[in-house]
Parts: C-alpha cells; sequence; structure tokens
C-alpha cells in the first residue's frame, strides 16, 4: 500500500551553494577577523559545512585562516558570547 | 634563490612608551634591511583588543610586515623575534599568487571598511 495521494510535507530545501566560488573570493585573509566571524558559532568554535554550505577547498582556507587569527589573537579559542 | 613573498605580524607588549614601540619595530625592520630584502608593505594597527590574555596583558600593539625575501633571512627574522620580550606573539606567512593578488587590492584600499562586507562578504 503506497502512500500514493498522501502529501509528503518535503520542506523546500534552499540550494546550498559556495559563497567564495559565488562571489569570487579566491583568498580567505586571516587578519580579517569580522570576515571569519560568520563562519563561527557562538561559542567561538569552526561551523560544518553542512551549515556554511562552503565546498571543500574552502572551508578548509576558512578553517586555517581561523586558526591563524586564534593564534594571533583576534579570534578567540573558546568564548561564551562571540556575537 | 629566487625571492618569495612573506608577511609578518607580530605583538608588541603593551606597556611600551611610545617611541620604545616605534624602536622595537625598528629594530626588526633593520633586522629585514639588513639581509636586503625588498619592502612590499607596512601596516600599524596600534593599540587592539587580544581575544584572549597573552602573558596577563589584555591589550596588543599589532604591526604587521609584508616583504620579499630569500627563505634564509625568515630563521634570522625569528630569531630575533624570540630573542626579543617585548614581543608577546608572532607569526610569519608565505603567500601564495591568490593572497599576493589579495593583498595589493587590500593595499590600494579597494577594500575600505564600507565595501568590506560587499567585496569580502557573502554574494547572497
Amino acid at each position: 500500500m503506497t502512500l500514493v495521494n498522501e502529501p509528503i510535507n518535503r520542506t523546500q530545501r534552499i540550494k546550498k551553494y559556495c559563497r567564495f566560488r559565488k562571489s569570487g573570493i579566491k583568498y580567505v585573509d586571516y587578519k580579517d577577523a569580522n570576515f571569519l566571524l560568520r563562519f563561527l558559532n557562538e561559542q567561538g568554535k569552526i561551523l560544518p559545512r553542512r551549515i556554511t554550505g562552503n565546498s571543500v577547498k574552502f572551508q578548509k582556507k576558512v578553517a586555517v585562516a581561523v586558526k591563524r587569527a586564534r593564534q594571533l589573537a583576534l579570534l578567540p579559542y573558546v568564548t561564551d558570547s562571540l556575537k | 634563490m629566487e625571492l618569495n613573498q612573506y608577511e609578518t605580524v607580530f605583538i608588541l607588549t603593551p606597556v611600551l612608551s611610545d617611541e620604545q614601540m616605534k624602536d622595537a619595530v625598528e629594530k626588526f625592520r633593520n633586522v629585514l634591511k639588513k639581509n636586503e630584502v625588498e619592502f612590499v608593505g607596512d601596516e600599524n594597527w596600534g593599540l587592539k583588543k587580544l581575544a584572549y590574555p597573552i602573558l596577563h596583558k589584555n591589550t596588543g600593539f599589532f604591526h604587521l610586515f609584508e616583504f620579499k625575501a630569500n627563505p634564509t633571512v625568515i630563521a634570522a627574522l625569528e630569531l630575533e623575534f624570540r630573542r626579543d620580550e617585548k614581543v608577546l606573539r608572532f607569526m610569519t606567512v608565505k603567500l601564495d599568487k591568490h593572497s599576493i593578488e589579495f593583498n595589493a587590492r587590500r593595499r590600494n584600499g579597494e577594500f575600505n571598511k564600507k565595501s568590506e562586507d560587499k567585496k569580502e562578504g557573502t554574494a547572497a
């Protein structure tokens, strides 16, 4: 008995895209802290790819940039209220 | 040996007076000048709040050097950084072609504060 006419409420999932490829940014600057804040959650942890929608190449660049910024105390390693 | 392009950011302790700060920066610039380094850029971010205390200090005096140099020069520079106790932290980064182009654009003010987010940020 297949659910033929059963309305499957599949929420319209917006297609995630990699913002770097779309806007043509080639280099993620580790000195620009307030841009990197977009990729951190409230505790200052790096957001996973499935949330940010980045491609593998740019997620790695962001991760390297965030770790460098943390080394230079531009970004905290852990905090309770980042935003 | 062909020259690579490097970028060094270092943090000086905030306890220094102004001219001590200046001649500390001068000292490192002379270290670079001695080994025939070609300076590309130089930025002074001044006193900034640190995200976490380093050596019990909450603010630091940031300075950025950008230069073309032989790889051997970096060891000498970093040795100098390690010796000097006024330096809280330093980081030298080798620049690839994307970052060189990015820094060039950044230096001639393409990313001023207003359009910083537009250019850098999301295109959504």
